[in-house]
């Protein structure tokens, strides 16, 4: 295997998909079909590449493996440099697999301009999986930057009524975050002299030059994710995007700001990032009640599952920031589980949506006396998201409020009560669309999932149960990784100021592992 | 006795040969009439071609001739080779619209020559005597061409407002000129610096700093940086659009080139006293043109406000008056040069029924209509607004790059902010394109010139990120040049 760049094949191989589909020539049906065959084959072959990753990745190996490097900008220390670990391994599986589900779900929703839609996803998974790879600071700015375009155009060209709004919401939200990493990126570079990921990350910041580094990455990486009160974009984008397009949206891109902060923010400025715990975590707390409240209150489902990501995320910075490593597992877990979920959960509305074109929760009710198999893959989706055991949700859960505990009390308390919010406003709206008569005259002649829609939900359904009966295989490959994330970030920790200040806490947290 | 030596003719050869040809070409039309407007079109470009090889086939070495008043290094190499690129792209997109919009008169390939050879002596030009001929014979060739269209109205109002503006700016060189000639006692920018030099730090008179901001501002204006600005939408507006994208190519270059020149040269020594107003300009122009584009409807007028938001951008490597900064400069020109090329032969692919049309509204649904044009156009607008992996990315992250590197983070951050503002002027022409339904198609067929340089420029800025060395290292060697 050592020869073979699989990395480069995986983050590249849906680039001759785009190359074939620009090369098909007939009438607007035939180009549609032939379309969906190809970015449908494409993604799959690429999916299957990335399984191959899994089976070769060695779980006791903390650093990067399947390393490419080669000169691109020599002049200026820039390289090309590919590689995963146990952190970014499970987030490249995860968009390799969802682009195909993504694929499938837009089989026959999407009727209009067929080629361009599946040439912005395949576009859009070579910046996401380039995102999760790239071990160059310049490269990973290209990739994480570069995904705006095909995401505003998947909003725009295909989205509902406001999705000139959302587009640009999303797209401006997110460059004035952006170009502020880029300017904290240049910054690291003029003082290290290279933009390699894992040099700067060995390299030591002053504490002053940390803390305004650290400002200018969670400008992006905040917004991303996105933590209260930067989350306004996320609900305009969700709602108008379509279906495919929320799934790409929640199921991932929200996750990388969620990978910065473990990547990025955690080893590079370490100090910063414990200067900066209260704010995370007030601003986590905040996230978590505030927007568990105000999904309560939606009236369109779409909404209602986009503020629902807000708290979940705020769940997953709070177990990040606890700088423990039930809390930082739990928390790549639960954007893991969380990937799955909601990505789910964006479909089960696709396929109602897809029938009766609204997505207001009034306008439904009493779905499982026409949709039995339908009520029940969406009460799984369901559970899984409020945290039952046994699906991913509750482990991550677990970890991350586990991990809290050790740290902050109160900020573990007020994450219990968002979960306990969240199994609110999940099973209220479960109640309002599949239970109750079935009174609306449109929805009397309402069909059961089909063959194809059922296929998309079956390896979801698998996966979610998978991942929280027995979640023992991923976590072993977050292991070796994440412990040596602590130690770099403890180990200045230990030296830093203000860890003295907490010197008190730090024994104390010792113990409890 | 050096006056009497003859001067080195081959250093200005492809100079000579420009003027030489363009007299030629003059007789030929003159005796032909406009029936010769295609070939010598194509001749003209041919003679910028030739003339880029020769500018090529120098080793690059300073070397001064014609008593000191003219000087070839790398750095002129590389501005030379951006503006007979630009000039030669431009004169050949142009040429379906020449043809079209009764403009054939033999005329215009010849003075688009003249003010190419112009704007060849501006960048070659090391003396303040040099560098006024120079912008001269640029500028009033191009006051000509603006008002090409003698017949329109907005064609002679805005050749009209480019020649009074131009005068004006053109008297504030020349004013400061004298100032800096009275104060220092000579006009050669070696004569200059020594001048400066033998005043000593802290000694300097107020008479070469008050010709200093004369000449800054005169610059300024050729280049349209905020404050100097106001002409440059009008002009852009009014004049025949091929024209408009020659004007916003070739020119701009010569000019932000004369500006490093002039600055850099003679002017090192102040580099504390001037780059407060290259970094007060350079605010400026990034920030009032991201603000002012936003409510543009015209097309032309949009690139104009662009165009002013670019120079801004180029400007903040010039604050920092280190080779970074410069080789910043030189690398976002070359890539604002393509893009902007490429801009605007989507500009001339506007036609609909016949007729030109300039509203930006009319782009609407060009996805659909002619989706190539689309998404070259697409890929120019992303680029412009910055947003990799395109080019205009690259050319950001260098000029704040050097930023950075010389601690101007207010500047730094200004700018990526602004950055961000301009993003959405860019979105809306994408928006239109791509999200809303078409009016009606633009017709066909676009042309082949036209086509071949969209399609070039395209490709040079999509896939610029895989093989930058080129015009990274040629701007890395023209830096150099102005800090020996």
């Amino acid at each position: 295997m050592s020869g073979w760049p699989i990395l480069s094949t995986i983050t590249f191989l849906p680039l001759v998909g785009i190359f074939f589909l620009v090369l098909i020539r007939g009438d607007a049906a035939t180009v549609a079909r032939n379309s969906r065959q190809v970015a449908l084959w494409i993604s799959i072959v690429t999916f299957a590449l990335s399984l191959v990753l899994i089976g070769e990745f060695d779980t006791a190996n903390p650093g990067y493996q399947f390393v490419e490097k080669a000169p691109w900008l020599p002049e200026f220390g820039i390289s090309y440099h590919l590689g995963v670990d146990g952190i970014s391994l499970f987030f490249l599986v995860l968009t390799t697999f969802l682009t195909p589900i993504c694929i499938i779900a837009s089989w026959e929703s999407i009727q209009n301009r067929v080629r361009e839609y599946m040439i912005a996803f395949l576009a859009m998974q070579v910046l996401v999986v380039g995102v999760f790879c790239a071990l160059d600071f310049v490269m990973f700015y290209i990739f994480f930057e570069g995904q705006l375009i095909p995401m505003f155009l998947i909003i725009g060209v295909w989205g509902g009524e406001r999705r000139v709004y959302s587009a640009f919401k999303f797209f401006l939200y997110t460059l004035v975050g952006s170009v502020l990493f880029l300017l904290a990126i240049l910054y690291m570079y003029l003082q290290v002299g290279t933009t390699d990921i894992p040099t700067i990350t060995a390299h030591e910041f002053g504490r002053e030059a940390q803390i305004w580094l650290w400002l200018a990455l969670f400008a992006s990486f905040a917004v991303k994710l996105p933590m209260w009160p930067f989350h306004t974009w996320l609900p305009d984008a969700h709602v108008e995007a379509p279906t495919a397009g929320s799934v790409i949206l929640a199921g991932i891109l929200l996750k990388m700001g969620g990978y910065g902060f473990i990547r990025f923010s955690l080893p590079m400025l370490p100090e910063a990032s414990d200067y900066f715990t209260p704010l995370v975590f007030s601003l986590s707390v905040v996230a978590i009640i505030y927007t568990s409240l105000v999904a309560l209150m939606q009236e369109d489902m779409k909404k209602l599952i986009a503020y629902s990501s807000v708290a979940h995320m705020g769940i997953v910075t709070i177990g990040i920031f606890t700088f423990t490593q039930q809390g930082i597992e739990g928390g790549i877990f639960q954007m893991l589980s969380h990937g799955i979920v909601s990505a789910a959960l964006f479909l089960c509305v696709g396929v109602v949506y897809d029938r009766v074109h609204t997505r207001q929760i009034a306008a439904y009710g009493g779905l499982v006396h026409r949709m039995p198999v339908y009520a029940a893959v969406f009460m799984v989706f369901t559970l899984a998201s409020v945290g039952l055991p046994g699906t991913g949700g509750f482990v991550g859960e677990f970890l991350t409020v586990v991990g809290a505990f050790a740290v902050n009390s109160w900020v573990a308390t007020t994450a219990l009560i968002g979960i306990i919010l969240g199994a609110a406003y999940m099973l209220w709206l479960y109640r309002r669309v599949i239970f109750g008569e079935l009174t609306k005259e449109n929805l009397k002649s309402i069909t059961d999932l089909n063959w194809r829609e059922v296929g998309v939900f079956v390896p979801l359904i698998g996966l979610a149960l998978f991942m929280g009966l027995y979640p023992k295989p991923i976590l072993d490959v977050l292991h070796a990784s994440v412990v040596h994330l602590m130690t770099q970030t403890q180990l200045a920790r230990v030296v830093s100021p203000a860890a003295l200040e907490l010197a008190g806490q730090v024994p104390m947290l010792a113990a409890k592992q | 006795m050096t006056a009497f030596i003859t001067p080195n003719y081959l250093l200005a050869l492809p100079e000579i040969m420009l003027a030489g040809l363009a007299c030629v070409f003059l007789l030929v039309g003159v005796f032909t009439g406009n029936r010769s407007t295609v070939p010598l079109t194509f001749a003209s470009v041919g003679a910028m071609a030739i003339a880029l090889g020769l500018v090529l086939a120098m080793d690059g070495a300073r070397e001064t001739s014609f008593g000191g008043m003219f000087v070839t290094d790398t750095f002129t190499t590389f501005m030379k080779c951006l503006v007979l690129i630009g000039a030669g792209a431009t004169l050949v997109m142009g040429l379906g619209y020449v043809k079209r919009e009764q403009m054939s008169r033999f005329e215009f390939p010849i003075l688009i020559l003249f003010a190419t050879l112009g704007m060849l002596l501006m960048i070659s030009a090391n003396d303040l005597m040099a560098l006024y001929v120079g912008i001269e014979l640029q500028s009033l060739s191009l006051y000509i061409v603006a008002a090409f269209r003698r017949d329109a109205v907005r064609s002679t109002e805005a050749g009209l407002k480019y020649f009074v503006l131009g005068a004006l700016s053109s008297g504030l060189l020349l004013y400061g000129s004298s100032m800096v000639y009275g104060f220092t006692g000579g006009t050669g920018f070696d004569a200059i610096a020594a001048g400066i030099k033998a005043y000593g730090p802290g000694n300097l008179p107020l008479g070469v700093l008050i010709g200093l901001v004369f000449i800054a501002a005169a610059l300024a204006f050729k280049v349209s940086a905020v404050p100097f600005h106001m002409w440059t939408p009008d002009v852009y507006e009014g004049a025949p659009t091929p024209v408009t994208a020659f004007f916003s190519a070739a020119p701009k270059i010569a000019a932000l080139a004369l500006l490093l020149r002039v600055l850099l040269g003679p002017f090192g020594e102040l580099a504390s006293s001037w780059n407060q107003i290259i970094l007060f300009i350079s605010i400026a122009s990034m920030a009032f043109a991201a603000f002012a584009a936003i409510g543009q409807r015209n097309i032309k007028r949009l690139l104009a406000y662009s165009s002013i938001g670019h120079v801004g951008y180029a400007l903040v490597g010039l604050a920092t008056a280190t080779p970074e900064g410069v080789r910043g400069v030189l690398i976002y020109m070359a890539l604002y040069m393509v893009m902007t090329v490429g801009t605007f032969g989507a500009v001339l692919a506007m036609r609909q029924k016949g007729q030109m049309v300039e509203e930006i509204a009319d782009l609407a649904g060009l996805s659909k209509t002619n989706p190539a044009i689309a998404a070259v156009l697409g890929i120019f607008m992303f680029s412009m607004a910055g947003i990799p992996p395109f080019a205009g990315f690259f050319g950001k992250l260098y000029v704040f790059m050097a930023a950075v590197n010389s601690g101007l983070y207010g500047l730094a951050i200004a700018g990526v902010l602004s950055s961000a503002v301009g993003a959405y002027y860019y979105l809306r022409i994408v928006k239109l394109m791509y999200f809303d339904e078409p009016t009606e198609a633009f017709d066909r067929p676009v042309g082949r010139e036209v086509m071949a340089v969209l399609v070039l420029s395209g490709i040079i800025t999509a896939l610029f990120f895989a093989y930058p060395a080129p015009i990274l290292s040629g701007a890395q060697a023209a830096a150099a040049a102005l800090f020996p």
